[in-house]
């Protein structure tokens, strides 16, 4: 049963990877690597990684997804010009394939010779006793906790650099205190006062 | 050649199907029924009588209007993307029925009790902006788009307090299961000691919902019918099947995460008589009740103000929330056994 679903998400992502980058529209591009992200997060769970698999799916299709999906549809993409470069970027797409599915298959070899030698192997010999949240928790904030923060602060350098290369501060322009206005009252912007006819205020 | 009938995944496979419509009919008709009783409660709260003719108090008006919504013509805008346009009320709608599958209505009663359930819920309902942004690109129309740009910043934006809300029930559950975390109020209902994050997790689901005061998506005053502008017949009644949906997903949600999901309030044995799925239903209808409520009674939000409390508001306020707790519950030891 378990082989059936395997093969259905593993060809169902291999086929909207292949479709990411051969159909026209690029919106429909995204919505294929939305659909391969869904399907690896079917193998995700039935390789028992039910975390890593919700993981998955919370950050890459409900928000990093999203805002690829958006920054597309606003921009206003030449569809002629984008197909134009494909023969061009073609070589340098198909070597970082090849260095991908070496290290790919490098990991694997590696693993066939067991894994006492790979830093974090505990983590291994945890998944088969408990859950993989609790397993992944007891880890990632004690043994690896200067890596975890380390990778955080590079997000948020990254976060700050791109607000500092496209903030920029434009003169007159009107804000709303919220604080201000909502601590108004009416002794503090109401007059009531007498006018005297033909004075005026 | 009939040996596939007998075998034992094939009963077990049948079993979970009628466990799923058993809960999917149901679950339908009480939107239905939902649209009703939003009527009645606006109806009321305007001093109005609502909709009283069709059937006795107007009971029969929700299959009334899924009958004339039946027999509407489904028009596609021409230059529309077809298919997408297509697809896009379907994946509204089965996002919002498929969060049911971990949902315990009482104890055991579940289609799916898996081990990550609170962060199955929230994948599910992070995905049901993609029914929203599909809709708004494929209509080709204006409205339609701003509506879904809107919705997606919007939903985006309020995901971060609710998955802080639910970080802080978690570190005082120790597990993600729904029914652990059920299980973990049987002493106090967890509405007491975090009360303010039950009113970070309300605000934030209506947002999320796309519900009023924070409607912008279909912000009828300013984008027509925002991203919903060009659907018709069906593909509309699936839209708002989807939304009520959300919003009953949503309550079951609160219930589970605060007011203690089919736990009676006091554990005493003339309430533990009544079944659980009463106190579910009694519990979650009192959510929803409130949604209706904030609708009848606040106007909109502006679109920068919805944002300023999402990320200025909320989001401080709910990571603050996090910090005091874990760091109340590691003073005084307090911190669930089995971590």
């Amino acid at each position: 049963m378990i082989s059936v679903f395997f093969y259905l998400f593993s060809f169902i992502a291999v086929f909207s990877a292949v479709m990411v980058i051969t159909v026209k529209n690029p919106v429909h591009s995204v919505f294929f690597l939305i659909l391969t992200f869904f399907n690896a997060t079917g193998l995700f769970v039935l390789m028992g990684a039910e975390f890593l698999a919700m993981l998955l799916l919370v950050v890459y299709v409900g928000a990093v997804a999203v805002l690829f999906l958006f920054v597309i549809m606003m921009l206003n993409i030449d569809f002629s010009s984008l197909r134009a470069g494909m023969i061009k970027n073609a070589p340098v797409g198909l070597l970082i394939g090849v260095i991908l599915l070496g290290e790919i298959i490098f990991s694997f070899i590696g693993m066939k010779y067991g894994i006492a030698g790979i830093p974090g192997n505990e983590l291994f010999v945890q998944l088969s006793e408990v859950e993989n949240t609790r397993a992944l928790g007891k880890v990632i904030y004690t043994d690896y906790i200067y890596l975890f923060q380390c990778a955080g602060l590079i997000l948020l350098v990254a976060m700050i650099g791109a607000i500092v290369l496209t903030h920029r501060r434009r003169e007159n322009v009107k804000k709303q205190d919220a604080v201000k206005q909502t601590l108004r009252s009416k002794s503090d912007s109401i007059e009531v006062s007498k006018v005297e006819i033909g004075k005026g205020v | 050649m009939f040996d596939i009938f007998y075998n034992e995944n094939f009963l077990a496979f049948i079993f979970i199907m009628l466990k799923i419509i058993g809960l999917v009919v149901p679950l339908l008709v009480i939107v239905a029924f939902l649209t009703y009783a939003e009527r009645k409660v606006i109806a009321s709260v305007q001093l109005r009588k609502g909709p009283n003719v069709v059937g006795p108090f107007g009971l029969l008006q929700p299959l009334a209007d899924g009958l004339k919504l039946f027999s509407k013509e489904t028009i596609f805008p021409t230059v529309s993307n077809k298919i997408v346009f297509l697809l896009a009320p379907m994946v509204a709608f089965s996002l919002s029925i498929a969060a049911w599958a971990v949902i315990p209505i009482a104890d055991g009663w579940v289609i799916s009790n898996i081990n990550v359930g609170i962060l199955y819920l929230f994948a599910i309902s992070s995905l049901s902006v993609y029914g929203i942004i599909m809709a708004g690109w494929a209509s080709n129309s204006k409205y339609a788009f701003m509506g879904a740009l809107r919705s997606a910043a919007q939903m985006v934006s309020y995901e971060v307090s609710i998955g802080l809300v639910i970080v802080t029930v978690l570190v005082c559950v120790g597990s993600l299961n729904l029914s652990d975390i059920v299980h973990a109020q049987k002493s106090v209902w967890y509405i007491f000691p975090l009360f303010p994050m039950f009113i970070v997790f309300f605000i934030s689901a209506l947002a999320e919902t796309n519900r009023a005061p924070f409607d912008l998506p279909e912000d009828e005053s300013s984008l027509v019918g925002g991203y919903f502008t060009e659907y018709s017949s069906m593909l509309f009644a699936m839209f708002f099947l989807g939304e009520y949906a959300a919003m009953i997903m949503m309550s079951g949600m609160a219930t589970i995460l605060f007011l203690g999901g089919w736990l009676p309030p006091f554990d005493i044995a003339i309430l533990n008589q009544i079944p659980g799925f009463i106190w579910f239903a009694g519990k979650t209808s009192l959510m929803l009740f409130t949604f209706l409520w904030v609708r009848a009674t606040f106007p909109r939000f502006r679109y920068d103000q919805l944002m300023r409390i999402g990320w200025k508001v909320f989001l401080p306020f709910s990571l603050l929330w996090v910090v005091l707790t874990s760091g109340f519950l590691i003073i005084f030891d307090l911190l669930p056994s089995s971590v």
